[in-house]
């Protein structure tokens, strides 16, 4: 799994190989400069044997190769970083691409069962964790493997068995942090445990504030917020502290190398076998021997995060998309679609093991209104989605004029369908963009005519810079009705030959629904249309009725015949007088 | 600050021990390169191998001191870290609980919940790192320094040059940088919105065939926030480069003016060995530093959040004691010329209102979107308190009674249903702990909610997930119906409560509550006028007026706006139409004539 997300970030690598090969070039060669210069300290300490005898024709030299290899050092490492910026953030953005384009080809389905905040979240969220742990994987990984690489070798040519020494006592250090690092997990995971489920309480005691008011629930709350405040003070108490205990302890083992080394290049000193230059440049290299082998412990477990939340983005990319439009699709056009539409024997569910839909006959003649009425949450919504092939039917056929819509292209079909739903989404955005969401080639007068035609022209003119007007994201500075007339506004510049309608319900108050419903009245003449009623006025009215509960159509049929039927639409209807 | 610190108050030993014990080992790092100059100095250039034994086992004896003064140092911290954060949480909480509307509409929930949450994480993590490190750092810096001075004076100063020069690059590119990545988290929000925006419209964009211009407009977000990457790390990227320069510059100026002293006889060899281990450490103690003041200056940004939080008082008076004694001879509730404004807006959201209520009376409240109907009924429990006139229960100002009592008497279903994590019998107790399953029961069956709860395979210990996500819209909506009559209260506030039940049902809920053994005085608001129709009495408000007080039949015959509302909904659009045309000709012929 871990080795499948890391061939799929190699892959995405590959634009990027120039840069890679740059990186670890640079990467390379300021470490070697790096180490380079204890050497040349310690050689520079050499030359002042004692006082009177300090050999400054020798230490001149030395000094200038040190100011030269520390200002390349320098440069090197920071095109380093620049060249693993480059990737990182070049990679994320193709990664975020990648994902939008499929978000734009994925089924309905897929996104209808996945919660909008997750897929944010891994889209923006992991894709972020990512990008950050492979920026700290270029960068500390390169130069921490090359500096313990580099060490080694400087380390083993100036003394073979001092080196030793170092490389024996050092895997303890890492040895120790491991430990503390695995018995703490357990430690942290209780500690994010407690805090989400403090988190839980909390929102839900401030997130429904004010029914705990009107309950007096405030005391019972805190009581049952300080029970778990309390153990969650235990929780962090022992994790912090636990965790806390690998620097001080990799620490004590990184000072007593430096200790050995001390005590081992004494010796050696007092034998001659080496100078006092030498086992300065010694001890540097011990201090920073142990380093990088706590980066990269730090490292790998970055990496690992960062592979995790590269195998969600993945995932998510990998998803199976919609199915793609049949060979030779028919084409619908305004002239080729007469308005006929018709269901027969169509089956369909949501869960396999959820029927929902079954056996569904509709013939809808040119130009005649469907209501589909029942109660919230009875399924109206998915005739819709089977009108738009947002869902494919499991069984049977939708046929628009004549077509199954499986053979027809499915752009087409979309675009011979104006919706207007009650979930009133507009983009961020001007009002005039808005308006011309479908069309953005209109002309002004036509954009203005559609406003005037859906009863939105004077609200809209009402607002500081009327058309120009900026919508915030979610439309907060606009009510629902005034969205709804927007979105009808919408779809009047388009005049698709077919509708599909989303009456609104209680949230709009009963005059500006006035406005909507005369609104929609001039949309749907002549037009076939399919609205999800809520008015009796609609339903009266319309050719065909379908009642729908729990997902069935049950009932179907005319306003007078469903009443004499005397079945749900009639005890539906009845009970408004009630 | 001072706030900060009082949250420490009971963990003073705590915070001043673990401070103190990261000095000591500091202290105890500062003498490794001493110590091993003179082992340097002494033992290798006198030969004089007890002396090298002798520093090895002090050097040893210093580790583990430093080790011990480290882990009782970060024992002390994260007792007085965890501390704080409880207390600060605990505070916090209980603070928020004593909010009323106005303050909660005015903050905001998901605010609150940040505070409550990612930001004292924040602040206590902080506080953790502060007291291990805020000392420390400094100390080394400076312990460094002076220890330079000791052993040399003249080749100390070269740290009083390096020192600054290093402080003045890393502070300065963190300044530099700090504007970089607010406009890089900028770019980032906005790529969120765009993802966002694709998710939630994912129907109309594909209704109108547009993926592929939301695609061109997220690829250039995208790009943007590209580009803010790379011009933030050209700068950032410095930082290490930088230092690594600066500090090996001063390193050749430091031997080079160190040789030049051991020539002259002023220094040794070892010492300038400690002076060169000095340097390094400054810089490593540096680096930290700056990580340090960036986490802070978040830290304390969050703190000062939560500050704000705390320093807001709730507006609502509250009297102690007990309920007043009710009177005679008075009207149930009588509200006479009640005004409300809201916070600082220019405009009264209810103006002039005034009617009385019979003990018992359904009282109906009908009007359009933003007509002021919920605000009305706030009034009755005292979520908002007026702005003017005067409301009376049993002939005392609601003002009179201590909230928890007025509250007591009232029971209320909001308008959006919001049941909360547990089983049912939890939810349908959260008003009144004591109640019985009968009387849970019986409110259930009242609330038109039988078949809900038996539907549920554990009856009322069935378990209701977080936001009651387990229920529908209908079935939620009749809990908390339920959930309200089982508080028994006098007055029952419906508010717009019934919109997800289907007509039939809502009939029968009014006729229920109707017949109970203690019906109580009823508010009901509604869009429709099927709901309220029967009412004992019809307030229709528009724009916080109102412009209608009646019953149903007289409310036809007298109030237009009300004869409107009906219409609109029993019946055609076209009829209403040619009947408002009509109108208005009558009125113009009249102006005419």
């Amino acid at each position: 799994m871990r080795k499948k997300t890391l061939l799929k970030v190699i892959k995405r690598l590959k634009h990027y190989i120039p840069m890679l090969i740059l990186s670890i070039l640079f990467a390379a060669l300021s470490v070697i400069l790096q180490l380079y210069i204890p050497i040349l300290i310690g050689e520079a300490v050499d030359t002042c044997v004692d006082a009177g005898k300090v050999d400054f024709i020798a230490l001149k030299p030395i000094l200038v190769t040190m100011l030269l290899v520390t200002l390349f050092a320098g440069v090197l490492q920071w095109l380093m970083n620049l060249a693993n910026n480059k990737m990182t953030y070049g990679i994320t953005r193709d990664i975020r691409n990648e994902a939008i384009t499929k978000l734009e080809r994925l089924p309905l389905s897929y996104l209808d069962a996945h919660s909008s905040g997750d897929t944010v979240s891994r889209i923006i969220a992991d894709v972020d964790q990512f990008a950050d742990g492979l920026l700290m994987g270029f960068t500390q990984l390169f130069t921490g493997l090359m500096t313990i690489v580099g060490t080694l070798v400087f380390m083993l040519k100036l003394d073979v068995k001092i080196a030793l020494v170092v490389v024996l006592v050092t895997p303890l250090s890492l040895f120790v942090a491991a430990f503390i690092a695995k018995n703490t997990y357990h430690l942290f995971k209780k500690q994010s445990e407690t805090r989400g489920e403090q988190t839980a309480l909390i929102d839900e005691m401030i997130g429904g504030k004010k029914v705990v008011t009107a309950f007096n629930y405030e005391d019972r709350a805190i009581e049952r917020f300080d029970e778990i405040n309390e153990r969650l003070k235990e929780a962090s108490l022992k994790a912090t502290f636990f965790s806390s205990l690998t620097n001080p302890c990799t620490r004590f083992v990184n000072n007593i190398v430096y200790l050995l080394v001390g005590v081992c290049g004494g010796f050696v000193c007092i034998k001659g076998g080496m100078t006092i230059g030498n086992l300065s440049s010694f001890l540097s290299y011990a201090n920073q021997y142990t380093k990088p082998f706590n980066e990269i412990s730090g490292v790998i477990t970055e990496l690992q995060n960062a592979l995790v939340c590269a195998a969600r983005v993945f995932e998510f990319i990998e998803s199976e998309p919609e199915v793609a439009n049949v060979p030779d699709a028919v084409v619908l056009t305004d002239e080729t679609v007469t308005g006929e539409v018709e269901f027969s024997d169509v089956f369909f569910s949501y869960a396999k093991d959820k029927k929902l839909i079954e056996d569904l006959d509709v013939k809808v003649k040119p130009g005649q209104r469907v209501a589909i009425v029942g109660p919230t949450g009875a399924g109206k919504s998915t005739i819709i989605n089977l009108l738009m092939r947002f869902y494919d039917v499991d069984r049977g056929t939708v046929s628009v004029s004549g077509h199954d819509i499986r053979n027809v292209k499915r752009e087409s079909l979309r675009e011979s369908f104006g919706m207007v739903l009650q979930e009133t989404w507009l983009r961020s955005g001007t009002v005039r963009e808005n308006i011309a969401y479908g069309n953005p080639d209109a002309t002004e007068e036509e954009i203005v005519a559609a406003a005037k035609a859906a009863h939105a022209h004077s609200f809209i003119m009402r607002m500081k810079d009327g058309y120009d007007t900026v919508i915030d994201e979610d439309g907060e500075n606009l009510s629902h009705g005034e969205k709804q007339l927007l979105c009808i506004a919408r779809v009047m510049l388009n005049t698709p030959p077919m509708l599909i309608l989303d009456e609104a319900t209680s949230s709009i108050d009963t005059r500006t629904e006035v406005r909507i419903q005369r609104a929609f009245n001039k949309l749907m003449n002549g037009r076939t249309s399919f609205i999800v009623a809520h008015r009796l006025s609609t339903i009266r009215e319309a050719d065909i009725i379908l009642v729908m509960k729990d997902g069935h159509v049950i009932e179907q049929g005319d306003h007078d015949s469903l009443l004499k039927a005397d079945g749900f639409y009639a005890k539906l209807y009845n009970s408004q007088w009630a | 600050m001072n706030r900060l610190c009082h949250y420490l108050r009971n963990y003073k030993k705590e915070s001043v021990l673990g401070p103190l014990f990261k000095l000591l080992e500091a202290l105890f790092d500062l003498f490794v390169p001493l110590v091993m100059a003179s082992l340097i100095d002494k033992g290798i250039a006198n030969s004089d191998k007890p002396y090298i034994a002798k520093m090895c086992i002090l050097l040893v004896v210093l580790a583990i001191i430093g080790l011990t003064c480290s882990v009782t140092a970060q024992y002390f911290a994260a007792k007085a870290a965890a501390g704080f954060g409880s207390e600060l949480r605990h505070d916090l909480f209980s603070h928020i609980l004593t909010f009323q509307y106005s303050e909660v509409d005015r903050i905001g929930t998901s605010t609150l919940i940040t505070r409550m949450t990612s930001d004292i994480n924040q602040v206590q993590s902080c506080v953790n790192m502060s007291l291990r490190l805020l000392l420390r750092s400094p100390f080394i810096v400076v312990g460094a320094l002076i220890s330079a001075f000791f052993i040399d004076i003249k080749a100390a100063l070269i740290f009083a040059v390096t020192i600054p020069v290093l402080a003045i690059i890393v502070y300065g590119i963190m300044l530099i940088t700090m504007p970089m990545f607010k406009a890089v988290q900028s770019h980032l929000d906005q790529v969120m919105t765009r993802t966002r925006e694709n998710l939630t419209g994912v129907r109309v964009i594909r209704a109108f065939n547009r993926e592929g211009y939301e695609l061109g407009e997220f690829e250039k977000e995208n790009g943007l926030l590209y580009k803010s990457q790379q011009k933030t790390g050209f700068i950032s990227g410095l930082t290490n480069p930088l230092t690594f320069i600066v500090i090996n510059l001063a390193t050749a100026w430091l031997i080079y003016a160190g040789a030049l002293r051991i020539d002259g006889g002023l220094l040794t060899k070892g010492q300038l060995i400690a002076m060169v281990n000095y340097m390094t450490q400054i810089l490593v103690e540096l680096v930290k530093l700056a990580n340090l003041i960036v986490m802070l200056t978040k830290a304390l940004a969050c703190f000062s959040r939560i500050e704000h939080v705390l320093d807001t008082e709730t507006s609502m008076k509250d009297v102690k004691g007990e309920a007043p004694k009710d009177k005679n001879d008075t009207p149930f509730m009588e509200f006479s010329n009640v005004c409300l404004r809201y916070g600082d807006s220019s405009a009264d959201s209810l103006s002039d209102i005034s009617f009385s209520v019979k003990k018992g009376d359904i009282i109906g409240i009908i009007g359009g979107t933003g007509s002021g109907k919920s605000s009305l009924v706030n009034l009755i429990p005292r979520f908002y308190d007026i702005t003017g006139g005067s409301i009376k229960l049993s002939g005392n100002e609601l003002k009179a009674y201590p909230l928890n009592e007025l509250r007591k008497k009232i029971g209320i279903v909001p308008q959006r249903s919001q049941l909360f994590s547990g089983t049912i019998r939890d939810n349908l107790r959260f008003g009144n702990p004591d109640a019985t399953d009968e009387e849970l029961w019986d409110a259930v069956r009242t609330a038109q909610g039988e078949e809900v709860v038996k539907g549920k395979e554990n009856g009322l210990d069935s378990i209701v997930e977080q936001g009651g996500r387990n229920f529908s819209g209908g079935q939620k909506q009749r809990l908390t119906i339920a959930r309200a009559l089982v508080k028994k209260p006098e007055i029952l506030i419906l508010d717009d409560s019934s919109s997800a039940l289907d007509f039939a049902t809502d009939a029968a809920l009014r006729h229920a509550i109707k017949d109970m053994k203690s019906a109580p005085t009823m508010f009901i608001v509604s869009q429709r006028t099927s709901s309220i129709q029967f009412a004992d009495k019809i307030i229709v408000l528009d724009d916080g007026r109102a412009v209608g007080i009646g019953t149903h039949e007289e409310l036809l015959d007298s109030c237009d706006i009300y004869k409107e509302i009906y219409d609109s909904q029993f019946k055609r659009p076209e009829e209403v139409l040619a009947e408002e045309a009509r109108r208005k000709a009558k009125e113009n012929g009249g102006v005419g004539a």
